[in-house]
């Protein structure tokens, strides 16, 4: 039944899922939440990492956090190429980019997921490494080292991009742009280039992501799904774009469903972050922390 | 105006009496099941063209309604054992009641959120669904068919020929829309929702109507798909790729016209079912997120674009 | 329906105007009054509120203080659509017309929709209607061009005609000369000078000082969101305070 520890553990467990969901969701709050790009394929992008990640680890057996590391190249090139073709393709040619843009990512993604299960099957698949498997006993409160690795890592992200964007010239350009695109023509950067570069990095802080979520718990092809809910909650809530708010609202995320699920059981998890989100999109679209 | 009027009863009546032949005539059931799955989509295709097409606001909800209109059915038929005229007619005024509170939750807001708040409906309501154990819970529920009705040899059949009916009856909803002035309005809000306000337009009723009565047709193709399948569960009856398959068809036909939305399910839905026994199911998904992005990158205006660009004036433009 | 204002009651009064957004303050205790059929002048430099003073009478914005009555009636509640129905129009500083529209079309939606129109008219007599407002504006040779080919000078045309499709006691007219030749400055304000008289008052505000010179017959500037100077044009003109908004210090 109910009690006061079993809450204690339902919050502690949820603030270590909340950094995880911040960590999934980052890349989001920078597309999204700075460049207004309607990345609904941002999951999609999340499980393709936690794929290649899988091949890596189960081929080769490297660590799913390196592998993830090692991906993050090859995912910024690709975020470059992402941000190109809907540029090229809606952005430059205006009106209802935001509209033709969703669908066009939405179809991106189910291109994504039927490729994984061409590739992989639709079974569930799971990475091997010394942290995973085993937990650390707190009394009768059980933490496991997957969960506690994974909050390190979200840290680690949201400490070193919050730096990035407001020490470096790039990180600012960034920030910048997202709020005055002609002044930054003024002073002489290029905006498409620095949004480019803005959503490479995006992309590529999604590969490591991918990783932390393969190394949490097993992904499938159509794990994405749930995702879409999970971050956009976020980044909507943290108000677009703040990457400190991201980690707050995550951690608010993490701890409502890890409570829910305490209280009422796995079958309303799904459902958390969606109604969040519709609280918050109905009651103060400019988020909590809003900008 | 008047004469288009005419032609255009005159070839629903043809339609439908074509395929009541269809039903007296063909023997074979196989054409009937995936020809009900494509007027299944044609109907939401159209019905969803009223609120994302000519308003602009990109529902990615179909799902919800759709299922919403499939577990009215069953809750219906569960409980009461309600005919299918019944549980047709209760999954519109569901939908329509659904359409009604969507709108006043999310129609103020712009672009994606609008979108993404409908998603999150959609899953919540699954959730909830999914949670209700008197019509199955997750595991879901199988239904009985009642017997069929005189002069249909099959209940696919006849559930073919209703689907017909429903097409008929979005398309004349949706076609009456688009050629009065409520059809001016929503396309100006589309335009340029703050002008249109400005010129007179009463937007938000506007929108709600669009809404509601969108969702009342989604509800209603979605009904009889519960004595389709003899079936139903929470998982497929509010799948995402019913939203994402109709936004596909419509951008595909292109949402000017009514017909766009016609023609968009006809293709996509005929390509899929063919896919579907021919191959997988699996490249069904593919082709889905192929087209999709095709006709997004290549034909922003969809089938009826193509067909109309020839006499552009300033040659060769995008 | 209103009771019919005593015939000295104003068309427009603005009572103690207040907006503000954040900690700016764009509007401060604004009030102001503008007659039956009168030509008013409103002017004031960039981000002196101007523009946040005609969204907050025609609806686009709701004040933080203060009312708009309007023909007698106390119109702060209502949307935009409303305000237009009870003959408020107005056009905007950067034309925002129906893009996926003809010009005809673009009037047909205000005919569609405003008070009373719809009951009394068929879509034959509106398209009438619309094409005799095209023809006084002189755009009639457009009507059926999409409004994505019109030039500067013919979208702001377009949108004065299309508020005057709604019908209007008050025409807001937003810079619509911002960007335009001499001449073609001229044009439009002869045409603003024909479009008011007896039953329509019209709020031209405009940075061209002869053009507010020659069209006003009160003037009213503001600067920081407050009221500087009200009056004959000559007398505002020279009002120390306007000079100095307007030259900087």
């Amino acid at each position: 039944m109910f009690s006061i520890d079993l809450l204690r553990d339902a919050v502690v467990l949820g603030v270590l899922l909340g950094c995880f969901y911040a960590a999934v969701s980052i890349g989001l709050s920078i597309s999204f939440g700075l460049l207004d790009v309607p990345q609904v394929a941002h999951p999609a992008f999340l499980v393709l990492a936690s794929y290649g990640v899988y091949l890596l680890n189960d081929r080769y057996d490297i660590d799913p956090l390196l592998a993830g590391l090692m991906l993050a190249p090859l995912f910024f090139a690709l975020g470059i190429i992402t941000y190109r073709i809907y540029y090229e393709t809606f952005e430059r040619r205006g009106s209802d980019a935001a509209v033709r843009g969703i669908a066009f990512f939405f179809g991106v993604a189910f291109i994504i997921e039927v490729l994984i299960i061409v590739q992989f099957g639709v079974d569930q698949r799971s990475v091997t490494a010394p942290y995973i498997g085993k937990a650390w006993r707190f009394g009768d409160l059980r933490i496991p080292i997957r969960q506690l690795v994974a909050f390190a890592v979200a840290m680690g992200l949201t400490v070193l991009l919050a730096a990035y964007l407001s020490k470096t010239f790039m990180g600012r350009a960034i920030r910048a742009v997202a709020q005055d695109e002609e002044g930054l023509r003024l002073m002489g950067a290029d905006p498409i280039r620095v949004k480019q570069v803005a959503f490479g990095i995006a992309t590529a802080v999604v590969a490591v992501a991918g990783a932390l979520l393969i190394v949490v718990a097993p992904v499938e092809p159509t794990l994405d799904r749930v995702y879409i809910g999970r971050t956009f909650c976020v980044v909507v809530m943290a108000g677009l774009g703040s990457i400190s708010g991201t980690l707050i609202a995550a951690i608010i995320l993490g701890v409502a469903e890890s409570i829910v699920l305490t209280l009422f059981g796995a079958s309303w998890a799904p459902a958390i972050s969606f109604a969040l989100l519709l609280g918050v999109l109905a009651v103060r679209p400019q988020g909590l922390l809003g900008r | 105006m008047q004469r288009r009027s005419i032609a255009f009863w005159l070839g629903a009546v043809v339609f439908l009496a074509a395929m009541l032949a269809m039903t007296q005539l063909v023997r074979n059931e196989y054409p009937f099941f995936a020809g009900y799955v494509i007027l299944q989509f044609v109907v939401l295709a159209v019905a969803w063209t009223i609120l994302g097409g000519y308003a602009g606001y990109v529902n990615f909800g179909t799902n919800a309604f759709f299922g919403v209109g499939v577990y009215t059915a069953v809750l219906l038929v569960k409980a009461f054992g309600a005919p299918l005229p019944v549980q047709i007619a209760t999954a519109a005024v569901v939908g329509s009641l659904l359409g009604l509170g969507v709108g006043l939750l999310t129609l103020r807001m712009r672009g994606i959120f609008f979108s993404i708040a409908t998603i999150a409906l959609a899953i919540i309501i699954e959730t909830s669904i999914t949670n209700f154990r008197f019509v199955g819970g997750a595991a879901g529920i199988q239904l009985q068919r009642p017997p069929v009705t005189a002069p249909f040899d099959s209940y696919v059949k006849m559930l073919f020929f209703v689907q017909a009916l429903l097409v008929v009856i979005a398309v004349a909803i949706t076609r009456g829309i688009q050629n009065s002035r409520i059809g001016r309005g929503l396309h100006a809000l589309r335009d340029d929702e703050l002008a249109a306000e400005c010129t007179g337009v009463p937007t938000l009723r506007l929108k709600l109507l669009a809404c509601v009565i969108s969702g009342a047709l989604m509800a209603a193709a979605g009904a009889p798909a519960a004595m389709y399948l003899q079936y139903a569960n929470p998982d497929s009856a509010f799948n995402l790729n019913y939203s994402v398959s109709v936004l596909a068809m419509a951008l595909i036909g292109g949402t000017a016209h009514w017909i766009g939305p016609v023609l968009g399910a006809i293709l996509l839905g005929a390509t899929q079912q063919l896919l579907a026994v021919t191959i997988s199911s699996e490249v069904n998904v593919l082709v889905l997120g192929v087209m999709l992005v095709l006709f997004v990158v290549a034909a922003p205006k969809g089938v009826i674009g193509l067909v109309q660009r020839q006499p552009k004036r300033r040659g060769g433009s995008k | 329906m209103t009771v019919p204002a005593a015939p000295d009651a104003p068309l427009l009064r603005i009572d103690a105007l207040t907006k503000s957004f954040g900690g700016f303050v764009a509007l401060n205790d604004v009030s102001v009054q503008v007659r039956k059929g009168e030509r008013f002048g409103l002017i004031g430099p960039n981000g002196s509120g101007k523009t946040t003073l005609v969204h907050c009478i025609s609806g686009a914005l709701r004040p933080n203080k203060g009312a708009v009555i309007f023909g007698g009636e106390d119109v702060t509640p209502l949307p935009p659509n409303q305000r237009s129905r009870r003959g408020i129009a107005r056009s905007f500083q950067i034309p925002r017309p129906f893009r996926s529209m003809t010009v005809l079309e673009n009037l047909m939606v205000a005919l569609d929709f405003a008070a009373g129109r719809e009951t009394l008219e068929s879509t034959a007599h509106r398209r009438e209607a619309a094409m005799s407002i095209l023809a006084r504006i002189g755009l009639a040779a457009k009507a059926e061009s999409p409004t994505a080919t019109l030039t500067q000078v013919e979208l702001r045309k377009m949108e004065l005609a299309r508020a005057m499709a709604t019908g209007p006691k008050l025409l807001i007219s937003d810079e619509a000369m911002a960007g335009l030749s001499t001449s073609e400055v001229d044009e439009v304000l002869d045409l603003l000078m024909s479009l008011g008289g007896d039953d329509i008052a019209i709020i031209m505000i405009e940075h061209i000082m002869q053009a507010v010179m020659r069209f006003s017959q009160r003037v009213m500037c503001l600067d920081a969101g407050r009221i500087i100077a009200i009056g004959p044009p000559a007398e505002v003109m020279a009002n120390a305070r306007v000079q100095e908004a307007y030259l900087g210090t």
